[in-house]
């Protein structure tokens, strides 16, 4: 059902790191962890609203570079004793490229 | 089938280390708990609030029986454990349950110790160590007038302070002839008793019991000499002793406590021991941090994971009765081969002593100020020396540097509504009620729940008092060998010189040598291990940009709302037409909102977006201007005053000496920022005593000055020196600079670090060891080699350092 977007190759966004993507909805950070699994979080920390694809990535979770929240990259969630959430978002990996779904 | 683990008491060292061994590995082991009393486990040392009517019960609540059904435990309370079949590897309770064990864990504490004098036996006669003993107390104050707390140590003067707000008349009782003498000198004991005076409690000093007295219920007691008081409630309060009668009954090894070796086994390797009931390397302990040290040991060998040692805690005191401050650790008594520093003003109501032996301290005893109790309990876990910091030791850290700003020392007589941390906007109300509801032990954790202290960390030796004062005397900070962060236990002196000696050049490479407990680290330890890298191994180790804080991959600074700043580099704070133009023309350009002109001297582009970065270096790089790192860990500035060029009371060419240091220096990562200025003559225009490296230029050659802030807690520098040629300056700025990096623990800046060390360390190294100081300003000018990149340029060769800058994709 969900209208999958081609966004780019694995190869594109380095290992514990993130890449952008810009839609009309706003950023949504694509997030590639150690182990090549790929997340997408609406890139803005559910604190206040940091750019989340500009943190540093370690295991499941990336750090917002404001306030150093963590941000459990699967969830949205953030890491007690923290409370807030982001919103995620769909993506799959076919044949190392990515694709994301907006239906979030 | 899982291993059986069985936990005897259900006490704060024992379920402490259920949940290390549940967050280590939550499914390992089968758990069941027997606990001789009615309840989940609670905060046995802040029974003294609850008996002062600061608390109840339910704050004081650790780990409610919800959260033994949610871990899967077993837990039966009201049931006594009392025989343990080695053999059969079973336990016997008093309601005849048979429980068997692949692993047993004991933790059964402590018996209060009741005096063997008659009528000891008497209704009314209690002790104060749990829930039915507060019971008992806070019934009796509301039926009876007449107390007597036998005891004025610790626990006995919490007891009496307790039973004195309930209402009641109170009287002390103790052997010795100073209160607490196990943690007081007999000035500082002095002036607790006075101040408890004033309060209402009665002392009775040099007192020893004879006899309870009464029929039944107790109504007096009498001294030796003959001396009788009045009494309707005794409570004994003479000292604790391990618990050890189901160890000694099942053959286990007990002297004073059930003796357990590093890994916290006792002589059956099946059952660990942790708590109050263990006697480790001759040491028995009765405060909080000690056990949680051991339980976070018993835990990692559970989890069979065998890396961790216990090897003994050094442990300092605080009293929780309001309004009274008052802190000792250590030896504070001193002896024949030690010196003391004692400061008293009696009016204040203020004592501080610190003892020393051949200048490291040996102990401490803080009355009415104990802002630096923690600072003082470091220095001697660390074996500081003192030397060089003598003379202002006793006026507290914040004479020193980077211990504050607000200048507010007293955590018991600060309003709940005062303000602790201006960053984070909390305060002390909400620091307390985060450590008693949440039940918070360390920094970290009220760091974590509450933000205090998080941001610039001045207050942290504010909020290091108010969890002390809070939680009393089973208050210790963390151990002191910190290590570098959550994801090891290792130090950062420990990983720097793994990283030398064993040649490791990559992130990950330290991350599986060292065994970290984390996959990739964690945004705290990753940019330092990157940096350590890099210091040691020039040109070898890989820099990962994924290792560092945004602003160092993206070479500008983030601000709030997600732009970023850029700052073109002005050598020495020198411009000129061109660039003032190329600079206004970017401006333009690409819309930036705002500009200011820096603290460094410097102009600072504020609101642009990261896509148009490379674009505004490139345009900046065609008029001759690179990158002024001032987002980085790094050299920033070098600030100028224009000296004798203009100047008519210059002395040197301070300007030329900041643009040739500045070059000298530019790229070089550093532990934290670091900012230098050359001033032309002693009136110091530039500012140069509150730098990292200072030169005050005189008519006969050069000032030296290390070391200073000018931010979170102003620090003036130190003078390292003088010299006579700007040869000279260049020289030694290298090799002081130089060992800044290669011994700084990452984050921590120049000011503090001289602190650590010592001036006399840095003197030695740089001022005089001529081989000593040409070796650091060579490896300096080697790894610069490596480091002046401006990164500017590099963006614009390299198509692949772009990708950082552009959006992944544009979606309609």
């Amino acid at each position: 059902m969900s209208d999958w977007i081609e966004v780019g190759s694995v190869e594109d966004i380095p290992k514990l790191g993130a890449r952008v993507v810009k839609t009309a909805e706003g950023d949504i950070g694509i997030f590639r962890t150690n182990d090549d699994r790929i997340f997408a979080l609406r890139d803005s920390c559910p604190h206040q609203g940091g750019p989340l694809s500009q943190g540093i990535v370690h295991d499941h979770k990336v750090t917002c570079p404001l306030h150093n929240w963590n941000i459990e990259l699967e969830t949205g969630e953030a890491v007690a004793p923290d409370e807030g959430c982001a919103a995620t978002y769909p993506v799959k990996v076919e044949n190392g490229t990515v694709y994301l779904s907006l239906s979030s | 089938m899982k291993e059986k683990l069985v936990l005897i008491g259900n006490g704060m060292a024992g379920v402490r280390t259920l949940e290390e061994l549940l967050k280590l590995d939550p499914a390992m082991y089968d758990i069941t708990v027997f606990g001789e009393e009615p309840y989940g486990n609670y905060n046995r040392i802040l029974l003294s609030p609850v008996l002062a009517g600061e608390k109840t019960i339910d704050d004081i609540m650790l780990n409610d029986l919800q959260w033994y059904e949610d871990n899967g435990i077993t837990l039966h309370t009201g049931e006594k454990v009392v025989k343990i079949d080695r053999r059969a590897r079973k336990l016997i309770t008093d309601k005849g349950r048979e429980e068997s064990y692949d692993r047993l864990l004991l933790a059964t504490g402590s018996h209060p110790i009741i005096l063997p004098v008659p009528g000891n036996d008497l209704d009314g006669v209690i002790s104060f160590r749990d829930i039915k003993d507060v019971d008992a107390m806070l019934e009796a104050a509301k039926k009876y007038k007449h107390a007597v707390v036998i005891g004025g140590g610790l626990l006995g003067l919490e007891a009496a302070n307790g039973l004195k707000l309930q209402g009641m008349h109170v009287s002390v009782v103790h052997l010795m002839d100073t209160l607490m003498e196990r943690q007081l000198d007999p000035v500082s004991g002095g002036m607790l008793k006075q101040s408890l005076e004033e309060r209402g409690l009665n002392f009775l000093m040099g007192a020893s019991t004879e006899a309870i007295l009464g029929e039944g219920h107790v109504r007096g007691v009498r001294f030796k000499g003959g001396l009788e008081v009045a009494a309707d409630l005794v409570v004994m309060a003479v000292g604790i002793r391990p618990n050890i009668d189901l160890a000694r009954d099942a053959g286990l090894h007990c002297e004073r406590g059930v003796v357990v070796n590093d890994t916290l086994q006792t002589f059956d390797p099946r059952i660990y021991a942790v708590g109050e009931c263990v006697q480790h390397r001759g040491q028995t302990y009765g405060l909080v941090a000690p056990l949680f040290e051991q339980a976070k040991v018993a835990a990692n060998h559970l989890a069979k994971l065998g890396i961790a040692r216990y090897e003994g805690s050094v442990t300092s005191t605080k009293l929780k009765v309001t309004g009274i401050d008052l802190f000792s650790a250590g030896d504070f008594m001193g002896d024949d081969s030690t010196e003391e520093i004692v400061m008293q003003d009696a009016a204040r109501g203020v004592y501080k002593k610190i003892v020393l032996r051949d200048n490291k301290i040996q102990g401490s005893v803080l009355y009415g100020d104990t802002v630096d109790g923690a600072w003082y309990f470091q220095l001697m876990r660390d074996g500081t020396d003192v030397s060089d910091i003598r003379d202002s030791l006793l006026l507290g850290q914040h004479h020193l540097g980077d211990a504050g700003h607000g200048g507010t020392n007293l955590a018991a007589s600060m309003a709940d509504d005062a303000e602790v941390c201006g960053c984070n906007g909390v305060c002390k109300g909400d620091i307390v009620k985060a450590i008693t509801e949440e039940g918070l032990f360390t920094l970290d954790e009220v760091r974590a729940h509450t933000k205090a202290s998080a941001s610039c960390g001045s207050c942290t030796g504010l909020v290091e008092q108010i969890l002390a004062h809070t939680l009393g005397s089973d208050y210790s900070e963390a151990p002191s060998a910190k290590p570098l962060c959550k994801c090891t236990e290792h130090t950062h002196d420990e990983v720097r010189a793994a990283i030398r000696e064993q040649k490791l050049t990559s992130i990950r490479q330290v991350i599986d040598t060292l065994e970290w407990h984390t996959p990739d680290g964690c945004a705290a330890c990753r940019p330092a291990l990157n940096y350590y890298l890099i210091a040691a191994w020039p040109g070898e180790a890989q820099d990962d940009p994924q290792s560092r804080f945004i602003n160092e991959r993206a070479h500008a600074n983030i601000q709030k709302d997600g732009t970023y700043s850029v700052v073109p580099r002005m050598w020495g704070g020198l411009t000129n037409p061109k660039e003032l133009r190329a600079i206004a023309d970017v401006v333009e350009k690409y819309d930036v909102p705002e500009m200011k002109v820096t603290g460094g001297q410097r102009i600072d582009l504020f609101g642009v977006k990261k896509e148009d970065l490379p674009a505004i270096w490139s345009d900046l790089n065609a008029a001759g201007m690179v990158s002024g790192h001032a987002y980085g860990k790094s050299l920033r500035t070098v600030k100028t005053c224009v000296g004798k060029s203009w100047c008519r009371f210059g002395t040197q060419d301070s300007t030329g000496l900041g643009v040739k240091l500045e070059k000298l220096t530019w790229g070089s990562w550093m532990p934290h920022k670091f900012k230098i200025a050359v001033s032309g003559c002693p009136r110091n225009c530039a500012e140069a005593t509150i730098k990292d490296f200072g030169v005050v230029c005189v008519d006969s050659g050069y000032e030296l000055h290390v070391g200073g802030n000018g931010g979170i807690k102003v620090r003036v520098t130190d003078l390292l020196g003088k010299v006579e040629t700007e040869e000279e300056v260049m020289e030694y700025c290298a090799a002081f600079t130089q060992l800044y990096r290669e011994e700084a623990h990452y984050l921590e800046r120049t000011a503090p670090w001289v602190e650590r060390v010592g001036l006399s360390h840095i003197q030695q190294h740089v001022m005089e060891s001529d081989e000593n100081r040409k070796a650091l300003a060579d490896r300096f000018k080697e790894s610069q080699k490596y480091a002046q990149i401006d990164p500017w340029a590099e963006h614009a060769q390299k198509a692949e350092l772009r990708k950082e800058f552009e959006p992944l994709k544009q979606v309609g």
